[in-house]
């Protein structure tokens, strides 16, 4: 670990890369109503303006970053004490570092493309100045996350991400899916919150602090740090759409799909993967927590490989392959060691090419009226030629095309992973392979075969302003292989993840592996060819199982105990704390009854108490 | 000091006669002791005047740091929802709303047990009037449930009072002064009679499981601002006593009974969650959150650490803001709509964007979302929680799915899905509204990201109690 330096020169500028977007959805989000007129002109380019801003700034932060000794490139910057009981004290700290670093450039840069993109995606929106105000609260809040020098304020991020993603899902409210997938997923990231909460809770009684330079694993019993991790990836598996809390990301599709492509795929859910390798301290020493974030991160992979292969929905495609894809970054995170900055890698890259393949889909959707069923598809190439070879892009780079984004970074979690056992590799690439398959079947029912169009659809290529960060995002999709040369990125982020450059030797050569992997693709998307080439494609929906998900399972019954309990309280509570005034009304109205006005049976009375008290006194002395 | 308790209760008496306009004398008479409030938090001496000598009883007031607080919500909120009533409540309503705050503000700075117990019971008649005077049909029936309820904490509060008359005269002089009986050594056996007597009383006031069942049907019949000034300040009582006379002054029955308390905490924060989730009433469901909260808060209280009791006393407050604009808000939203019911509402979002903003910040922040108060004070006190027992703090964080579900799902009910089609268009918040909603989202978001003032302030209160329990085990 690497001491970090308080934040001095250009690095005192940290809290304007947060501040800018924050006060972009302020002003937005205040102004609006007060100054409808004016904002409808010009809130959505201060909002474009403000994250451009963001972007320019990260990227000063990163050269400078780049120009200093590797010693000095961890920066604190103190800004106040949030709150401080006396023991728990937790700072307003901001850290920049090699990989808040990476993430800033990540969030910002795909972040600003997408508020272009959304001026002419979102133009016929009556409320789209809004958008434009949330979509600033996202980045500030996404930034807050990965900047967070503590665990409470990156949980300040991270629920700041959870509330902007509830708004731009729920965007559209008026329909009711869209108003039930926005709760839902709130409530299912909250069902992570738990785990984060705990983990803060349990790390301030451990390590008496909860910030992140304070963790210690020294002084730790491995039992508290095995606890530790599995409650963080309880958070993680929240945020990140990863079996068992995978169910709300498919629903959250019914969000606009820049959202989609910005929360939904690049950065936001993502942030369980941040999480994990901000804790490689304590994960690296905690074997059983990272054997769980393994298991998880390999029934995801399939989960979400199998999810793509039958949906018909081109979001929900994306989205199953977005969680199949996180999958792969958690598996990797949990490898460990070098595994780490391959996590990263393949979050970085994934962040390119399923941005720009979302905002594809969206540029489809808008020349297809809003469809979003592949079956309406079909001969999409011809209609839509900047969309389609911008969209080849990014499909070359998912299926790991050799030389392609995704080759090099889906490449080195194979490695890891051959390296760790051979049924993790295996695992591993085959759904490489499958997921070759369900993307070669997604550009085949979208851009080829026959017009499946509906009546009154024409197709016609969407304006620039879209067109243009889709251009950009296809040229980081076919190049962002770049960071890993040299083996820059491991080398880079080595000092976060504190790793030696011990060399894993699998039981396959590198070279091996890679020509595997080149292998198992191609027969994934010979065999995509095969199915769905051969015979012409139906409008007819595919057919597939449904499995239940958790909250399926959970939440009739959660109903059924909210009916009971209260019930209960009706009946045997109030009944049983109100019986007590009822009774006593009821012995007052027998006791009035006593009241009988004859001056003997008082003075019966009398001598009875008499008595009474007289044989009180005799018993107590 | 003094003056500050005056000058409402002189304000009553002035509305309560004056023919004209005495809504707009009320209304100046709570400002007055906002001022009063503020300028004696930093000037005024502590006061001690002999009241009953042969009882051993003082007219003492002083205002510590926990003191200040609780002064400051009470002379915030009084004004704010006098604000907020001005249109559905008629004179009576402002003269009970001063006389409560009179007697509400003198539990807060009560120096002597004798005192407090006094404002306590005292409370009780402007409260009942209030709600029996305006709200819903059966308000005559929930004021009679309240008023029999915290009688019967009260009976049980004199109790306590009686024994510790015992003790006191037994030691010597009697006096009620607290700092006297704080010095007092109590035997094991009368302190834990001293001490279930008082936590029954506070339990009720609070409230918590199984004493709360008064809460919902008040808060439905009652108007939002009486509800308000019931829920947000005088339940608040319960909690403040809690702190200072049961920590303060019979720690060793306090740290006795924690289990059961705690226990009794958890299942008011899982039940009233639970309980709010399934209520189609909004003003029932917003007070049975309440209940969720109390026990959040009591659960912070006797967990005991530092953190626990900053936590707690902090909560107060802040869950004393966040419900205070839940319930304003509601109803606002009542008002249009001319009922509580949840089901008979849809779609409201299109027609009254504002109001549907307010309701999810003030909703989020009773959720616990971090940036809002309440996290600061929520995180706190699961900390503590988990710091007492590890499975204490896994049951009270299912406090923050819950809370999110009974928010988000009202929300979802009430402003989302197509909008309805009515003969009467319903308007968004107008000026007033917004004039009445803003410091309370301001002191949201304020005390969200800089607690420090409030911290500083609880802080020198809760140092002590923590070092005695601490020195008990």
């Amino acid at each position: 670990m690497v001491t970090p330096v308080a934040a001095g020169g250009v690095f005192s500028l940290i809290w304007l890369v947060i501040a800018l977007p924050l006060a972009g959805a302020a002003l937005i989000l205040v102004g609006r109503p007060l100054a409808p007129a004016l904002f409808d002109r010009i809130g959505h380019w201060l909002a474009v303006g403000l994250a451009g801003g963001s972007f320019v700034l990260s990227l000063v932060l990163f050269f400078a970053a780049l120009g200093r000794d590797e010693e000095s490139r961890q920066v604190v910057q103190h800004l106040y004490t949030w709150f401080d009981t006396g023991d728990l004290s937790v700072g307003f700290d901001l850290l920049y570092d090699q990989l808040s670093g990476l993430f800033l450039l990540l969030i910002t840069g795909v972040g600003t493309l997408i508020h272009v993109y959304s001026v002419g995606y979102m133009a016929h929106d009556e409320r789209r100045t809004r958008f434009f105000g949330y979509l600033n609260l996202f980045l500030a809040a996404m930034l807050m996350l990965v900047l967070a020098e503590n665990y409470v304020g990156l949980f300040l991020g991270w629920e700041g991400v959870g509330l902007a993603s509830y708004l731009l899902i729920g965007f559209w409210q008026h329909k009711p899916s869209a108003a039930a997938a926005a709760k839902k997923a709130f409530v299912m990231n909250r069902v992570g919150d738990m785990g984060l909460s705990l983990a803060i809770a349990l790390s301030f009684v451990t390590f008496g602090s909860t910030s992140f330079s304070a963790i210690d694993i020294g002084d730790t019993t491995t039992t508290t740090l095995n606890w530790l991790g599995i409650l963080l990836l309880i958070g993680a598996c929240g945020k990140s759409a990863q079996v068992p809390l995978q169910g709300w990301l498919l629903d959250a599709m019914e969000g606009p799909t820049p959202v989609s492509a910005l929360i939904h795929a690049a950065t936001m859910v993502t942030a369980g993967v941040y999480l994990i390798v901000r804790s490689s301290a304590i994960f690296d020493a905690a074997e059983v927590a990272s054997t769980a974030v393994v298991v998880v991160a390999l029934v995801t992979i399939i989960w979400g490989a199998a999810l793509s292969c039958v949906k018909d929905d081109i979001k929900k495609v994306l989205a199953g392959s977005t969680m199949s894809q996180i999958g792969y970054m958690m598996l990797a995170a949990g490898l460990g060691g070098p595994g780490y900055a391959f996590a990263i890698f393949h979050l970085l890259t994934h962040g390119f090419f399923k941005a720009n393949m979302f905002l594809g889909a969206g540029s489809l959707m808008h020349g297809m009226n809003d469809d979003v069923n592949l079956k309406h598809y079909g001969a999409l190439s011809r209609a839509m030629p900047v969309t389609f070879l911008t969209f080849a892009m990014g499909y070359l780079a998912i299926i790991g095309f050799p030389g392609f984004a995704g080759f090099w970074s889906k490449d080195k979690i194979l490695e890891v992973a051959f390296a760790e056992s051979w049924l993790v590799g295996i695992i591993a690439l085959l759904a490489a392979g499958v997921t070759a398959f369900y993307m070669t079947r997604l550009m085949m029912l979208a851009f080829f075969g026959r017009k499946r169009w509906p009546e009154g659809v024409h197709p016609h290529e969407s304006p620039r302003i879209m067109t243009g960060p889709l251009v950009v995002l296809a040229a980081l999709s076919v190049l962002g292989g770049v960071f890993t040369l040299g083996g820059w990125i491991e080398h880079w982020l080595e000092p976060v993840t504190a790793i030696g450059h011990a060399e894993h030797h699998g039981p396959l050569p590198v070279w091996a592996t890679s020509v595997l992997a080149v292998l198992v693709v191609a027969i994934g998307v010979a065999a995509a060819g095969f199915v769905f080439g051969r015979r012409p494609a139906t409008t007819e929906p595919t057919p597939y199982l449904h499995v239940p998900h958790v909250e399926d399972v959970v939440v009739p019954p959660g109903l059924a105990i909210t009916r009971g309990a209260l019930a209960t309280d009706k009946y045997a509570v109030d009944g049983l704390m109100s019986g007590g005034p009822v009774a006593l009304a009821a012995i007052a109205g027998e006791l009035r009854k006593a009241q009988t006005g004859y001056v003997r049976s008082y003075a019966l009375s009398v001598l009875g108490g008499t008595v009474l008290v007289a044989l009180a006194l005799i018993v107590v002395s | 000091m003094t003056l500050l308790v005056l000058v409402p209760f002189a304000g009553a008496l002035i509305t309560a006669v004056m023919p004209a306009r005495p809504k707009l004398w009320a209304f100046g008479f709570a400002i007055a002791t906002l001022v009063v409030g503020l300028v004696t938090m930093f000037t005024a001496p502590d006061t001690d005047l002999v009241w009953m000598e042969p009882l051993g009883v003082h007219w003492a007031l002083e205002m510590d740091g926990f003191g200040k607080l609780m002064v400051l919500l009470t002379v915030a909120l009084v004004p704010i929802t006098m604000v907020a009533a001005v249109k559905d409540h008629d004179k009576r309503w402002y003269a009970w709303a001063l006389a409560l705050e009179a007697f509400a503000l003198l539990t807060f700075l009560a120096a002597d047990l004798f005192v407090f117990y006094i404002a306590f019971e005292a409370t009780l008649i402007p409260a009942y009037f209030m709600i029996g005077q305006h709200g819903g049909p059966h308000r005559a029936r929930a004021a009679l449930k309240f008023l029999m309820f915290q009688l019967g904490g009260g009976l049980v509060l004199l109790g306590a009072l009686i024994g510790f008359f015992v003790v006191s005269s037994d030691a010597g002089s009697p006096s009620y002064l607290i700092s006297d009986l704080a010095q007092l050594d109590i035997g094991t056996t009368a302190q834990r009679w001293i001490f279930v007597a008082m936590f029954i009383a506070f339990a009720v006031k609070a409230p918590l499981f199984p004493v709360h069942t008064w809460l919902a049907d008040t808060t439905e019949q009652a108007t939002t601002p009486t509800s308000v000034l019931l829920v947000c300040v005088l339940d608040k009582i319960g909690t403040f006593g809690m702190i200072r006379l049961c920590l303060g002054l019979v720690p060793e029955a306090s740290a006795w009974a924690t289990p059961v308390v705690v226990v009794l905490a958890l299942i008011s924060i899982v039940y009233g969650a639970v309980l709010a989730i399934g209520q189609d009433d909004l003003l029932r469901l917003i007070g049975l959150t309440s209940l969720s909260h109390f026990g959040l808060i009591t659960l912070g209280i006797f967990a005991a650490t530092r953190e626990g009791l900053v936590g707690a006393i902090l909560y107060m407050v802040n869950h004393g803001v966040a419900t205070a604009a839940m319930f304003l808000i509601a109803g606002f939203l009542i008002s249009r709509k001319g009922t509580a019911s949840i089901s008979s509402m849809r779609g409201l979002e299109k027609a009254t964007p504002v109001l549907a903003g307010t309701f999810l910040v003030a909703g989020l922040a009773t959720a616990g979302l971090p940036g809002l108060s309440q996290f600061v004070s929520e995180i706190m006190v699961l900390i503590s929680a988990f710091d007492y027992h590890w499975l204490v703090g896994v049951i009270a964080v299912t406090a923050i799915v819950l809370a999110a579900i009974y928010v988000l799902w009202a929300y979802q009910r009430i402003f989302t899905g197509p909008a309805q089609l009515s003969r009467r268009p319903v308007s968004d918040l107008d000026r007033r509204e917004v004039g009445v909603l803003v410091p309370l989202l301001v002191a949201l978001l304020l005390f969200g990201f800089v607690p420090g003032p409030l911290i500083s302030a609880a802080q020198p209160v809760v140092a002590p109690l923590v070092d005695v329990i601490q020195a008990g085990e």
